[in-house]
């Protein structure tokens, strides 16, 4: 059982390293934001909020988005595996679908982690600062459920895809949303209703709050509201998948 | 135990179309069977309810004694599967497709090198084991598939045309090896394939579906007879006749050639 998910882990970290194109590449985004937005947005949030740093707000932002699209993306890749066929072997193999959805789930959620991990190391360079060890521990927690939950969902959406013409949908009507609407860029008050509304539903909120809670001393929802909320919803994601995962035919 | 696979009534229905109709056949331990039709007849569709890839509509399916949906884990254990498109990994190397493979099968992991070796031997790519499998060429591919489904020791070979696309050279190689398993280990092996000559060498038993019914079974010899035919190509034409099949073949849709002018004909 242990091994079964070890080398489904371990597959999905070899495809990760050996892409090198792909681990560079997703770097770019999030600095691109950190720049932009920190550089183009700092100014006006330090007068807005009466001298706050904006490099503070944006930090815990950018690096739960560079989380949010690897996790996601590694979920949906098991669509590729379909399309190759792989899927195939790994479904035909006395092992139980729940294994193959952990495996699966852990393997992205690493390298989303990993991912997160080189994003926050940037933002040191772009005069981040985490004020403890203890932070950054539960900064790792929140990383890592936010992961988590984003990998699953990556994996439950996958089950319902025959193949990546969906991909675009996907990722303009629900990532793209879920990130913008996370308030990972912007703080999320005096909002009009109806975005409010969607914020409070959005999952990566209680992950942004949450690690920025930790990392920065920000909350709105203080952070034992946020770990519940992830946490609840990181196993909710996960049940939902491996029952959806377990109906699926290569 | 005589029959390592034994098939009884097996139904597989799609939402308007049913793809097999109750297919009963037996395949003896230590034999070739070679299962023929024309595309869309229902042997892809068969081949994954042997395999546990689609669930069965009805019918029962007992594979090495184990019934193939109840003791499904069991069932997986006793059969090897080369599918009739790739499905290896090609990031990764030769090598780590049998390791990964070996790991999801539970092969025990003091054996595990011994074996993998043993395999990657009888399909002449021990040299080549660390090599991307995206380098591969698509004999290479297949001859690695082969020696991923022996790892785990399995009692039957299933294989979902397996010479499809490759060179007369590859073929007979990948035959040969086929073969020797059978001889030498005893190994059953369940085959498809469309090259008719094919069958007529390997085979010990033949069964051929269309329209989702077996049409015809038996040897070789006791096909031919009964279709007053020469070789398995005739009979296969005789019974299955002349015309062409749609590729995916959901029944409903066939397509029809008329004399020499290629037009399509209805849904």
């Amino acid at each position: 059982m242990i091994e079964v998910i070890y080398i489904l882990w371990l597959r999905q970290l070899k495809h990760y390293w050996r892409s090198k194109a792909r681990l560079i590449g997703s770097l770019g985004q999030p600095l691109l934001f950190m720049v932009a937005f920190g550089f183009g947005f700092g100014p006006m949030y330090t007068r807005a909020s009466g001298g706050g740093n904006y490099m503070d707000f944006l930090a815990p932002g950018i690096v739960s988005m560079s989380i949010l699209f690897t996790a996601v993306f590694s979920g949906l890749e098991v669509i590729w595996d379909r399309q190759f066929g792989f899927l195939k072997e790994t479904f035909v193999a006395p092992i139980s679908r729940t294994e193959i959805m952990v495996g699966k789930t852990l393997g992205g959620a690493t390298i989303a982690m990993i991912q997160g991990l080189i994003v926050l190391s940037l933002t040191y360079v772009l005069g981040f600062r985490i004020p403890s060890l203890a932070s950054l521990g539960l900064g790792l927690i929140f990383m890592s459920l936010i992961a988590i939950f984003f990998t699953g969902l990556g994996l439950t959406i996958a089950s319902k895809m025959e193949d990546m013409h969906g991909f675009q949908l996907i990722m303009n009507f629900l990532i793209m949303p879920i990130f913008f609407l996370s308030g990972a860029l912007f703080p999320l008050e005096n909002l009009p209703p109806a975005i409010y509304f969607i914020s409070r539903i959005d999952p990566l909120t209680y992950g942004v709050d949450g690690l920025r809670g930790v990392l920065s001393g920000m909350s709105t929802f203080g952070i034992y509201s946020d770990l519940a909320a992830i946490g609840t919803l990181s196993v909710l994601v996960c049940i939902i998948g491996a029952l959806l995962f377990s109906k699926v035919e290569a | 135990m005589q029959n390592i696979l034994s098939v009884q009534s097996l139904t597989k229905k799609f939402d308007d179309f049913t793809a097999v109709k109750g297919i009963s056949f037996d395949v003896e331990t230590g034999s070739i069977f070679a299962f023929l039709g024309p595309n869309g007849a229902g042997k892809s569709t068969t081949i994954k309810m042997l395999t546990t890839v689609l669930k069965p509509t009805s019918g029962e399916i007992r594979i090495n004694g184990y019934n193939a949906l109840k003791e499904q884990d069991k069932a997986r254990s006793s059969f090897g599967i080369v599918f009739q498109d790739y499905s290896l990994d090609s990031e990764l190397t030769g090598y780590e497709n049998m390791v990964y493979h070996s790991v999801i099968y539970k092969v025990p992991k003091a054996e595990r090198d011994e074996r993998i070796k043993n395999a990657l031997e009888i399909v002449g790519l021990w040299d080549r084991r660390d090599d991307f499998v995206k380098k591969y060429s698509g004999g290479m591919k297949r001859r690695l598939e082969i020696a991923r489904a022996l790892v785990h020791y399995p009692k039957v070979l299933f294989l979902d045309e397996p010479t499809v696309g490759l060179d007369p050279q590859t073929r007979k190689s990948i035959w040969n090896h086929i073969k020797s398993l059978n001889e030498e280990r005893g190994m059953t092996i369940f085959l498809t394939t469309h090259y008719m000559d094919e069958a007529e060498a390997m085979a010990d038993k033949i069964a051929i579906i269309d329209h989702g019914k077996i049409i015809e079974s038996g040897t070789l010899e006791e096909i031919m007879e009964r279709t007053e035919t020469e070789s398995l190509e005739e009979s296969f034409l005789k019974l299955t006749g002349r015309d062409i099949r749609d590729e995916n073949g959901n029944g409903g849709n066939k397509m029809r050639f008329m004399r020499g002018m290629g037009r399509r004909h209805g849904h």
